[in-house]
Protein backbone atom coordinates (compact mmCIF):
# COMPACT_ATOMS: atom_id res chain seq x y z
CA UNK A 1 0.00 0.00 0.00
CA UNK A 2 2.74 2.78 1.16
CA UNK A 3 4.68 1.89 -2.10
CA UNK A 4 1.85 3.03 -4.74
CA UNK A 5 2.78 6.14 -6.83
CA UNK A 6 1.35 9.10 -5.60
CA UNK A 7 0.58 11.84 -7.80
CA UNK A 8 2.67 15.33 -7.26
CA UNK A 9 6.35 13.85 -7.92
CA UNK A 10 7.79 16.82 -9.01
CA UNK A 11 11.28 16.03 -9.13
CA UNK A 12 11.61 14.99 -12.59
CA UNK A 13 10.79 17.93 -14.56
CA UNK A 14 12.27 20.53 -15.71
CA UNK A 15 10.88 23.87 -14.26
CA UNK A 16 8.52 25.73 -16.62
CA UNK A 17 6.96 28.71 -16.19
CA UNK A 18 3.24 26.65 -16.65
CA UNK A 19 4.10 24.51 -13.41
CA UNK A 20 4.38 28.18 -11.64
CA UNK A 21 0.86 29.03 -13.08
CA UNK A 22 -0.25 25.62 -11.84
CA UNK A 23 0.71 25.95 -8.19
CA UNK A 24 -0.24 29.48 -8.31
CA UNK A 25 -3.95 28.00 -9.28
CA UNK A 26 -3.83 26.21 -5.86
CA UNK A 27 -2.65 28.57 -3.74
CA UNK A 28 -5.11 31.24 -5.26
CA UNK A 29 -7.79 28.73 -4.41
CA UNK A 30 -6.78 28.28 -1.06
CA UNK A 31 -6.75 32.16 -0.39
CA UNK A 32 -10.14 32.50 -2.30
CA UNK A 33 -11.58 29.82 0.56
CA UNK A 34 -10.42 32.43 3.29
CA UNK A 35 -12.39 34.68 0.99
CA UNK A 36 -15.64 33.32 1.15
CA UNK A 37 -14.91 33.46 4.46
CA UNK A 38 -15.08 37.06 4.71
CA UNK A 39 -18.09 37.33 2.56
CA UNK A 40 -20.02 35.15 5.05
CA UNK A 41 -18.85 37.50 7.65
CA UNK A 42 -20.17 40.75 5.95
CA UNK A 43 -23.18 38.88 5.15
CA UNK A 44 -23.85 37.70 8.78
CA UNK A 45 -23.05 41.39 9.96
CA UNK A 46 -25.49 42.98 7.59
CA UNK A 47 -27.88 40.60 8.89
CA UNK A 48 -27.06 41.72 12.53
CA UNK A 49 -27.65 44.88 12.88
CA UNK A 50 -26.64 48.02 12.10
CA UNK A 51 -24.25 48.70 14.65
CA UNK A 52 -22.68 45.22 14.02
CA UNK A 53 -22.79 46.58 10.18
CA UNK A 54 -20.88 49.21 10.80
CA UNK A 55 -18.12 47.57 12.92
CA UNK A 56 -17.32 45.19 10.27
CA UNK A 57 -17.24 48.24 7.74
CA UNK A 58 -14.72 49.26 10.36
CA UNK A 59 -12.56 46.58 10.25
CA UNK A 60 -12.76 45.51 6.84
CA UNK A 61 -11.69 49.30 5.94
CA UNK A 62 -8.53 49.25 7.79
CA UNK A 63 -4.97 49.21 6.06
CA UNK A 64 -4.09 45.47 6.86
CA UNK A 65 -7.88 44.49 5.58
CA UNK A 66 -7.31 46.86 2.47
CA UNK A 67 -4.25 44.74 1.23
CA UNK A 68 -5.93 41.37 1.83
CA UNK A 69 -9.21 42.56 0.08
CA UNK A 70 -6.43 43.36 -2.99
CA UNK A 71 -4.90 40.24 -2.43
CA UNK A 72 -8.42 38.38 -2.57
CA UNK A 73 -9.09 40.52 -5.80
CA UNK A 74 -5.79 39.51 -7.45
CA UNK A 75 -6.64 35.91 -6.47
CA UNK A 76 -10.11 35.80 -7.54
CA UNK A 77 -9.07 37.52 -11.39
CA UNK A 78 -6.34 34.76 -11.49
CA UNK A 79 -8.31 31.89 -10.27
CA UNK A 80 -10.95 32.55 -12.57
CA UNK A 81 -9.19 33.37 -15.71
CA UNK A 82 -6.89 30.31 -15.15
CA UNK A 83 -9.86 28.38 -14.15
CA UNK A 84 -11.61 29.02 -17.55
CA UNK A 85 -8.03 28.01 -18.99
CA UNK A 86 -7.97 24.52 -17.36
CA UNK A 87 -12.22 24.14 -18.26
CA UNK A 88 -10.74 24.46 -21.83
CA UNK A 89 -7.80 21.82 -21.24
CA UNK A 90 -10.88 19.67 -19.71
CA UNK A 91 -13.06 19.67 -22.76
CA UNK A 92 -9.93 18.65 -24.65
CA UNK A 93 -8.42 22.57 -26.62
CA UNK A 94 -4.91 24.07 -25.88
CA UNK A 95 -3.14 20.85 -24.49
CA UNK A 96 0.14 20.98 -26.26
CA UNK A 97 3.04 22.18 -24.71
CA UNK A 98 3.56 25.50 -26.85
CA UNK A 99 -0.29 26.64 -26.98
CA UNK A 100 -0.48 25.85 -22.75
CA UNK A 101 2.94 27.99 -23.04
CA UNK A 102 0.96 30.49 -25.04
CA UNK A 103 -2.08 30.60 -22.89
CA UNK A 104 -0.45 30.97 -19.82
CA UNK A 105 1.31 34.04 -20.75
CA UNK A 106 -2.33 35.36 -21.84
CA UNK A 107 -3.93 34.60 -18.48
CA UNK A 108 -1.28 36.52 -16.52
CA UNK A 109 -1.71 39.23 -18.82
CA UNK A 110 -5.87 38.99 -18.66
CA UNK A 111 -5.39 38.69 -14.88
CA UNK A 112 -3.63 41.59 -14.31
CA UNK A 113 -5.84 43.80 -16.59
CA UNK A 114 -8.97 42.63 -14.41
CA UNK A 115 -7.39 42.85 -11.61
CA UNK A 116 -6.41 46.99 -12.44
CA UNK A 117 -9.67 47.46 -13.88
CA UNK A 118 -11.73 45.96 -10.89
CA UNK A 119 -9.41 47.46 -7.97
CA UNK A 120 -9.92 51.33 -9.67
CA UNK A 121 -13.36 50.47 -10.06
CA UNK A 122 -13.34 49.71 -6.29
CA UNK A 123 -11.18 53.11 -5.20
CA UNK A 124 -12.94 55.38 -7.78
CA UNK A 125 -15.40 57.71 -6.15
CA UNK A 126 -17.73 57.90 -8.84
CA UNK A 127 -18.41 54.15 -8.46
CA UNK A 128 -21.99 54.11 -7.39
CA UNK A 129 -23.20 56.25 -10.58
CA UNK A 130 -22.55 53.38 -12.61
CA UNK B 1 1.29 -14.34 -15.41
CA UNK B 2 -1.17 -14.70 -12.63
CA UNK B 3 -4.51 -16.45 -12.40
CA UNK B 4 -6.01 -13.73 -10.47
CA UNK B 5 -8.48 -11.73 -12.57
CA UNK B 6 -7.83 -7.70 -12.89
CA UNK B 7 -10.68 -6.92 -11.07
CA UNK B 8 -9.06 -9.19 -8.32
CA UNK B 9 -6.14 -7.20 -8.26
CA UNK B 10 -7.66 -3.90 -7.94
CA UNK B 11 -10.19 -4.68 -5.20
CA UNK B 12 -9.37 -3.79 -1.75
CA UNK B 13 -6.07 -1.59 -2.69
CA UNK B 14 -7.99 1.19 -1.76
CA UNK B 15 -9.82 3.35 -4.66
CA UNK B 16 -11.74 6.40 -3.23
CA UNK B 17 -14.60 4.63 -5.63
CA UNK B 18 -16.13 8.51 -6.71
CA UNK B 19 -13.28 10.24 -8.86
CA UNK B 20 -15.13 10.66 -11.28
CA UNK B 21 -18.06 11.94 -9.30
CA UNK B 22 -15.72 14.30 -7.82
CA UNK B 23 -13.96 15.80 -10.91
CA UNK B 24 -17.59 16.77 -12.97
CA UNK B 25 -18.55 18.04 -9.50
CA UNK B 26 -15.48 20.16 -9.64
CA UNK B 27 -15.80 21.47 -13.42
CA UNK B 28 -19.59 21.84 -13.08
CA UNK B 29 -19.83 24.12 -9.83
CA UNK B 30 -16.49 26.02 -11.50
CA UNK B 31 -18.94 26.62 -14.82
CA UNK B 32 -21.42 28.28 -12.22
CA UNK B 33 -19.00 30.08 -10.21
CA UNK B 34 -18.08 31.85 -13.97
CA UNK B 35 -21.27 34.45 -14.11
CA UNK B 36 -22.53 33.94 -10.52
CA UNK B 37 -19.30 35.39 -9.17
CA UNK B 38 -19.01 37.95 -11.96
CA UNK B 39 -22.56 39.09 -11.04
CA UNK B 40 -22.08 39.08 -7.21
CA UNK B 41 -18.14 41.88 -8.22
CA UNK B 42 -20.05 43.98 -10.17
CA UNK B 43 -23.00 44.31 -7.99
CA UNK B 44 -20.62 45.03 -5.00
CA UNK B 45 -18.46 47.09 -7.58
CA UNK B 46 -21.58 49.47 -7.92
CA UNK B 47 -23.21 49.25 -4.35
CA UNK B 48 -21.92 51.90 -1.53
CA UNK B 49 -20.64 49.54 0.63
CA UNK B 50 -20.41 51.76 3.61
CA UNK B 51 -24.17 52.25 3.16
CA UNK B 52 -25.70 49.92 5.61
CA UNK B 53 -29.40 50.93 4.29
CA UNK B 54 -28.67 50.60 0.52
CA UNK B 55 -26.64 47.31 1.13
CA UNK B 56 -29.93 45.60 3.22
CA UNK B 57 -32.17 46.80 0.63
CA UNK B 58 -30.05 45.61 -2.36
CA UNK B 59 -29.62 42.07 -0.38
CA UNK B 60 -33.55 41.59 -0.10
CA UNK B 61 -34.33 43.18 -3.40
CA UNK B 62 -35.54 41.02 -6.46
CA UNK B 63 -33.81 38.01 -7.45
CA UNK B 64 -30.46 38.93 -5.70
CA UNK B 65 -30.92 37.35 -2.20
CA UNK B 66 -31.66 34.04 -4.70
CA UNK B 67 -28.11 35.09 -6.51
CA UNK B 68 -26.60 35.41 -3.24
CA UNK B 69 -27.92 32.14 -2.09
CA UNK B 70 -26.44 30.46 -5.18
CA UNK B 71 -22.98 32.19 -5.16
CA UNK B 72 -22.32 30.92 -1.75
CA UNK B 73 -23.46 27.17 -1.90
CA UNK B 74 -21.58 26.69 -4.92
CA UNK B 75 -18.74 28.84 -4.04
CA UNK B 76 -18.66 26.72 -0.33
CA UNK B 77 -19.44 23.33 -2.44
CA UNK B 78 -16.26 24.15 -5.04
CA UNK B 79 -14.19 25.46 -2.05
CA UNK B 80 -14.71 22.27 -0.47
CA UNK B 81 -13.81 19.68 -3.19
CA UNK B 82 -10.69 21.98 -3.64
CA UNK B 83 -9.43 21.84 -0.50
CA UNK B 84 -9.81 18.25 -0.29
CA UNK B 85 -7.93 17.44 -3.19
CA UNK B 86 -5.18 19.28 -2.16
CA UNK B 87 -5.55 17.63 1.79
CA UNK B 88 -4.83 14.15 -0.63
CA UNK B 89 -2.24 15.49 -2.05
CA UNK B 90 -0.29 16.69 0.58
CA UNK B 91 -1.50 14.88 3.97
CA UNK B 92 -0.31 11.11 4.12
CA UNK B 93 -1.07 10.24 7.60
CA UNK B 94 -3.98 8.48 7.49
CA UNK B 95 -5.48 9.75 11.00
CA UNK B 96 -4.26 13.23 10.07
CA UNK B 97 -5.73 12.84 7.18
CA UNK B 98 -9.04 11.85 8.00
CA UNK B 99 -9.30 14.35 10.55
CA UNK B 100 -8.13 17.46 8.02
CA UNK B 101 -11.05 15.88 5.63
CA UNK B 102 -13.63 15.87 8.08
CA UNK B 103 -12.63 19.68 9.12
CA UNK B 104 -12.80 21.10 5.84
CA UNK B 105 -16.15 19.54 5.20
CA UNK B 106 -17.68 20.36 8.34
CA UNK B 107 -16.56 24.32 8.16
CA UNK B 108 -17.31 24.52 4.84
CA UNK B 109 -21.14 23.28 5.69
CA UNK B 110 -20.69 26.36 8.49
CA UNK B 111 -19.82 28.54 6.25
CA UNK B 112 -22.41 27.54 3.75
CA UNK B 113 -25.42 27.06 6.17
CA UNK B 114 -24.18 31.06 8.12
CA UNK B 115 -24.47 32.45 4.85
CA UNK B 116 -27.37 31.27 3.87
CA UNK B 117 -29.02 31.96 7.03
CA UNK B 118 -27.56 35.76 6.97
CA UNK B 119 -29.47 36.09 3.11
CA UNK B 120 -32.45 34.64 4.10
CA UNK B 121 -32.45 37.01 7.09
CA UNK B 122 -32.12 40.28 5.68
CA UNK B 123 -34.52 39.25 2.51
CA UNK B 124 -37.18 37.81 4.87
CA UNK B 125 -36.51 41.68 7.14
CA UNK B 126 -39.34 43.39 5.15
CA UNK B 127 -41.89 40.39 5.18
CA UNK B 128 -41.68 39.45 9.03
Amino acid sequence: MSQRPLSPHLGVYRFAHTMALSIAHRISGLALTLGIGTLVYWLMCAAASESAYERAVTLLSGWYFRVLLLAWLAAFCYHLINGLRHLCWDAGYGLEKLSARRSARLVIVLALASLLLLSYLFCCPYRSAL
Amino acid sequence: MSLRSPLGVALGSGTAGDGVNHWWSQRVSALALVPLTVWLLVSLVRLPLADYAAVTIWMGSGWNPVGLALTVLAACWHSRLGVQVVIEDYLHAPGFKLAALLCNSGAHVLLAASGLYAILRVALRGAA
